[in-house]
């Protein structure tokens, strides 16, 4: 079975076709991208699966569930994490207490647990930092672990957001631009941390401008243009096809 | 174990203050630093919420009042002519009541003020909820309309109604006995315990707080904070979370309010007031929103000034007054002032420092 299966999907914005009849699949253990020029809907469509909108119309199951009416929250301990173009960084906050945030939804205290500091959640909070310390470590970012999160570069944002997402333990990762602003090292550098995500066996959705990247690291690519979904194959048929060309490179 | 040993200073100092009055012959003092520290009480449960949360209210004099009036209310009311109503009988049998006689000779049947305490906290708990619910869907001046809304409503009910004492308000409010021997009263003998307990309840919810800042909990309002939508994203239930904040808050001001009639021996329309609210948000915004501790001094100091009279009858306007200078000078709080950076500055110095230091 499919890990996150789109039908059908479609988004209507006033008398914009947003997304328009978009289906695909993704498969467990894969990265998935989606490209397509400006304006092509790929945003629109992520947001719709992590339910910060819902769809004009067609389903999206996850696990074989259907996630349409779901908030975002509740999408979220469903295990899906997702990150964002412009890196929405919890200002105020180390890298390190960002990455704890990401451990809500697998922990428990409330209210007046916290505020009674029972003994249960003296272990849960152990439990909270090492984890998301590891996670630090993994993403090679435990330098700056006590560091304010807004103040570090927007690499490291980058993946201080990524181990943050990891912190939920999501089987679905669902990438937005990962390599906005970042520059040709830094995109590589990206790159070589998403394989190693998914080598951990998380699944992972991007959407992605860079086409270095996105030919270098992904197993299917679907290419959307005006909405509309117009291929779905591996990277080296993608680079042949003639109708991607079309769009990419302009007509003859 | 850290948080309490955090508060061990502040506990020296507050029996260092007892000492000191009492050595230099000022514990008339102790009065008003009784009185601050409800105040404070509010303070940094409001604190709470700004700061740490992100959401504002302009109504939590209404929720003082909540607590303060319901409780002098209760415990003053004579429940005679009800006597035979359901609710009465129920909290007759359930031992809350209280037979006794007024000033007059004439006999009472009042709540008693544990009783009277739980429902006061309990009601100002529930209609928190249910304003909260659609009001919190709201952001920046909107919701800082509505709350002001709320506190406005608040305030003419309790001057319109005759039950709450109109425009004179309640008082004859009973002390309340915590325990044997230990009674929230302005009884001059009680001056010292009472600002032991004032104190004491102070420190705990400190402590509470600084406790529910520092974990799962606190770092879910943080993020809220930062972004509400990768906070939403990263499973946090945003609303239910902004709500149980509001309702937290609500709380600390209701038994702020609840303990300080008793001290005070009753309760006026003032204490119910748009300006004691706004007063609040500016003494939050002084310590420096998201800091319990500089919510906690400032409460302290500035209540006390204002208690004492040091601002004369311009007591609203210098609130007023410290709000605009905080929001131009310091919007990060007087504590976040760096004295010796400014210092520096006015005295042309320190060119180079200032890349380190910004």
């Amino acid at each position: 079975m499919a890990l996150l299966e789109l039908k059908q999907l479609h988004k209507r914005f006033g008398g914009l076709h947003a997304v328009n009849d978009v289906s695909f699949q993704v498969e467990p253990g894969q990265i998935k991208a989606v490209i397509g020029p400006n304006g092509a809907g790929k945003t629109t469509l992520f947001n719709m699966i992590s339910g910060t909108f819902p769809a004009t119309s067609g389903n999206v199951l996850f696990q074989g569930r259907e996630l349409q009416g779901k908030k975002p929250f509740q999408v979220a301990s469903l295990g899906m994490a997702r990150t964002y173009q412009n890196i929405k960084m919890f200002s105020g906050m180390t890298a390190l207490e960002n990455v704890m945030v990401g451990r809500h939804v697998q922990s428990q205290a409330g209210f007046l647990a916290s505020m009674f500091r029972m003994p249960w959640t003296w272990k849960e909070e152990r439990d909270i930092r090492d984890k998301s310390m590891e996670l630090l470590t993994l993403l090679e970012i435990e330098e700056h672990a006590h560091t304010d999160a807004a103040s570090l570069a927007f690499g490291q944002q980058r993946a201080v957001e990524l181990a943050r997402a990891l912190a939920l333990e999501p089987s679905l990762l669902l990438l937005d631009e990962p390599a906005a602003g970042l520059n040709i090292y830094e995109t590589a550098e990206v790159g070589r941390l998403i394989t190693k995500i998914r080598d951990l066996g998380i699944t992972v959705l991007l959407v992605e401008h860079d086409m270095s990247l996105v030919m270098d690291i992904s197993d299917e690519i679907v290419v959307l243009c005006f909405g509309e979904k117009i291929a779905e194959d591996v990277p080296t048929a993608i680079q042949q096809d003639p109708e991607v060309i079309k769009i990419y490179l302009g007509e003859e | 174990m850290k948080k309490l040993l955090s508060i061990l200073p502040l506990l020296v100092v507050v029996i260092g203050v007892h000492l000191l009055t009492s050595a230099t012959d000022t514990m008339y003092y102790l009065t008003q630093m009784t009185m601050s520290a409800y105040y404070s009480l509010l303070i940094i449960g409001l604190c709470v919420l700004m700061g740490y949360a992100g959401q504002i209210s302009l109504g939590h004099a209404g929720f003082f009042a909540i607590g303060g009036y319901l409780s002098a209310a209760l415990t003053t009311r004579s429940l005679i002519p009800y006597q035979d109503t359901l609710p009465v009988k129920l909290l007759d049998s359930a031992g809350f009541l209280l037979a006794g006689q007024d000033l007059y000779g004439d006999s009472l049947l009042v709540v008693t003020p544990w009783a009277a305490c739980i429902l006061a906290v309990v009601t100002a708990a529930l209609i928190a909820v249910a304003i909260g619910i659609p009001v919190l869907k709201l952001k920046g001046h909107y919701l800082a309309m509505a709350t002001l809304g709320f506190g406005i409503i608040i305030y003419r009910v309790v001057l319109a109604s005759e039950y709450f004492g109109e425009a004179d308000g309640i008082s004859e409010v009973p002390a309340f006995v915590l325990l044997p021997g230990l009674s929230v009263s302005g009884n001059f003998g009680d001056r010292v315990q009472n600002y032991y307990i004032a104190w004491g309840l102070l420190l705990i919810g400190m402590v509470l707080l600084l406790n529910l800042m520092d974990s799962r909990v606190g770092r879910a309002l943080r993020g809220i904070h930062g972004s509400e939508e990768a906070a939403d994203a990263m499973g946090v239930n945003t609303a239910r979370f902004k709500l149980q904040t509001f309702v937290l808050s609500a709380v600390f001001a209701a038994i702020a309010g609840v303990f300080l009639t008793h001290y005070n021996g009753g309760i006026g329309p003032s204490e119910a007031g748009v300006m004691k609210s706004v007063r609040y948000v500016a003494i939050v915004a002084v310590g420096g929103m998201a800091n319990l501790w500089g919510a906690l001094l400032m409460g302290i100091v500035l209540n006390f000034l204002s208690l004492r009279g040091s601002f004369g009858s311009y007591d609203d306007a210098v609130f007023g007054l410290i709000l605009i200078l905080i929001m131009l000078f310091a919007p990060n709080g007087i504590l976040s002032i760096n004295v010796r950076y400014r210092l520096g500055q006015l005295l042309g110095r320190n060119k180079q420092d200032r890349e380190g230091e910004m």
